[in-house]
């Protein structure tokens, strides 16, 4: 089973030379840790700056700085700056590659949901849904299962939609799954889970062709 | 040159009444109208209508103007760190409108261009769909977004001159840039303010035909929401 950097480990291997890359917040914060250093990559934050870098050291942030985590950042040599409307112009236009984002629950025809429970405090969908509606390419970083235990790849999503039709790829603590018309194909197993375990962790169809290989980190 | 320079935030915000819907750029705390926003709270205008991203937080930003309930409606993308706002909102004291945060820029943009509406991907499938208008165009489908109308819209820049053209800095550019001339008239306040012929032309980010009138804010406090470092190496 994976942990959280082990998710954003995995994730980082679907990250391309010369990609233009948007993360969400959560765990797809961390992929930008374990990308290969011998590709150029670069990461776009929707509030408005494409070539992020690392947090600042310390006594050099700058309050005219930060992600849409409202975090302090610092930028790397090739690096611009730019307004909301382009920004999304930017992501409507797929102009980014890949989008990486975190989910509540994900259904098998590839809608998802992830911004809003039901009586609960809504904060808002921020960016979330332009993203979904526009990337070509949207892999979802999430646990398997709720912690309650439930499983979060559903047949339908019970909970409001972000957007539909729209994930094409999965990488949770258990699996690596591909959203396809017959469902959820499953690509492979995280160490020491079996087919068994990520069919019980799974509510929505699961597609098993052939033996799953393990995954490589 | 056609001179936008006002004295103060006073004359700046002359014709501000209650009821009126106005723009406010920023990010969070990143880049917003600090100067127009604290004499907003100092005039006590109410039941205003406030297109920005963000929500402030308790004590700072927008925060401050919803402490005083001065706010009837907020639309906005994202509105979590605020209590005041969350308690309000469950109270039924103030209307939320949650707008998908690219959709947002784009209704201020169409404003400022001219256009009423645009057709998004954005929201299509979901609640923000509901009641308007979907069609499809090459095979997938898409949102009817109204421009939005405002009476004021405040924004903030870097530099600006007394032709108001404005230059941004770093992601303080974010909204602001989208809400100037997207509003009957557009306020924009910059933490320094030059002489017409200082600002290089190539450099403009926003020509001050966008912009009805620009003041040098008297400070700029620059709050920093989540304050991210990291440790230096250690040099042996």
């Amino acid at each position: 089973m994976l942990d959280k950097n082990g998710i954003a480990k995995r994730i980082a291997r679907e990250v391309k030379d010369g990609y233009y890359v948007n993360l969400g917040i959560g765990i797809p914060t961390l992929v930008a840790n374990f990308v290969r250093d011998d590709i150029s990559v670069e990461f776009q934050s929707e509030n408005g700056v494409l070539g992020m870098g690392p947090f600042p050291y310390e006594g050099e942030e700058d309050a005219d700085l930060i992600n849409a985590g409202k975090q302090t950042i610092t930028t790397l040599p090739g690096a611009s700056f730019f307004d909301s409307a382009l920004s999304f112009g930017m992501i409507r236009g797929q102009h980014v590659h890949l989008t990486i984002l975190g989910a509540m629950e994900v259904a098998e025809n590839g809608d998802i949901a992830n911004w809003k429970i039901p009586g609960k405090l809504v904060k808002g969908m921020g960016g979330a849904m332009d993203l979904v509606a526009s990337a070509e390419n949207i892999i979802v970083a999430m646990m398997h299962t709720n912690k309650a235990g439930e499983s979060k790849l559903l047949k339908r999503c019970t909970l409001p939609l972000t957007g539909v039709r729209c994930v094409k790829k999965i990488v949770t603590n258990l699996a690596v799954l591909e959203v396809t018309p017959e469902g959820f194909q499953l690509l492979e197993r995280a160490p020491g889970v079996s087919v068994e375990d990520i069919k019980k962790a799974t509510e929505g169809k699961l597609v098993v062709n052939g033996t799953i290989p393990e995954m490589a980190l | 040159m056609i001179r936008k320079t006002v004295p103060n935030v006073q004359e700046a915000l002359r014709g501000i009444a209650d009821g009126m819907t106005l723009m406010l750029g920023g990010f969070g705390l990143c880049g917003i109208p600090e100067n127009a926003i604290a004499e907003l709270v100092r005039l006590g205008v109410k039941d205003l209508t406030c297109i920005s991203n963000n929500a402030g937080v308790d004590d700072f930003g927008l925060g401050l103007l919803l402490k005083k309930r001065q706010i009837k409606k907020m639309i906005s993308s994202y509105v979590g760190e605020n209590e005041e706002f969350e308690r309000q909102m469950l109270q039924g004291e103030l209307d939320v409108e949650l707008t998908p945060q690219g959709t947002l820029a784009e209704k201020c943009r169409a404003a400022q261009a001219g256009f009423p509406a645009f057709y998004t991907p954005a929201g299509f499938g979901t609640e923000v769909a509901e009641g308007k208008e979907t069609r499809e165009f090459n095979g997938k489908m898409y949102v009817l977004e109204a421009a939005f109308k405002a009476d004021f819209s405040f924004v903030k820049a870097w530099k600006g001159d007394a032709a108001g053209n404005l230059i941004f800095k770093g992601t303080a550019r974010n909204f602001n840039p989208c809400m100037c001339g997207a509003a009957n008239i557009t306020v924009a306040e910059v933490e320094e303010l030059v002489p017409a012929g200082e600002l290089d032309p190539n450099a403009i980010h926003i020509p001050g035909i966008f912009v009805q009138r620009i003041f040098q804010g008297e400070k700029y406090e620059k709050r920093i929401e989540q304050r991210t470092v990291r440790k230096r190496e250690q040099t042996p």
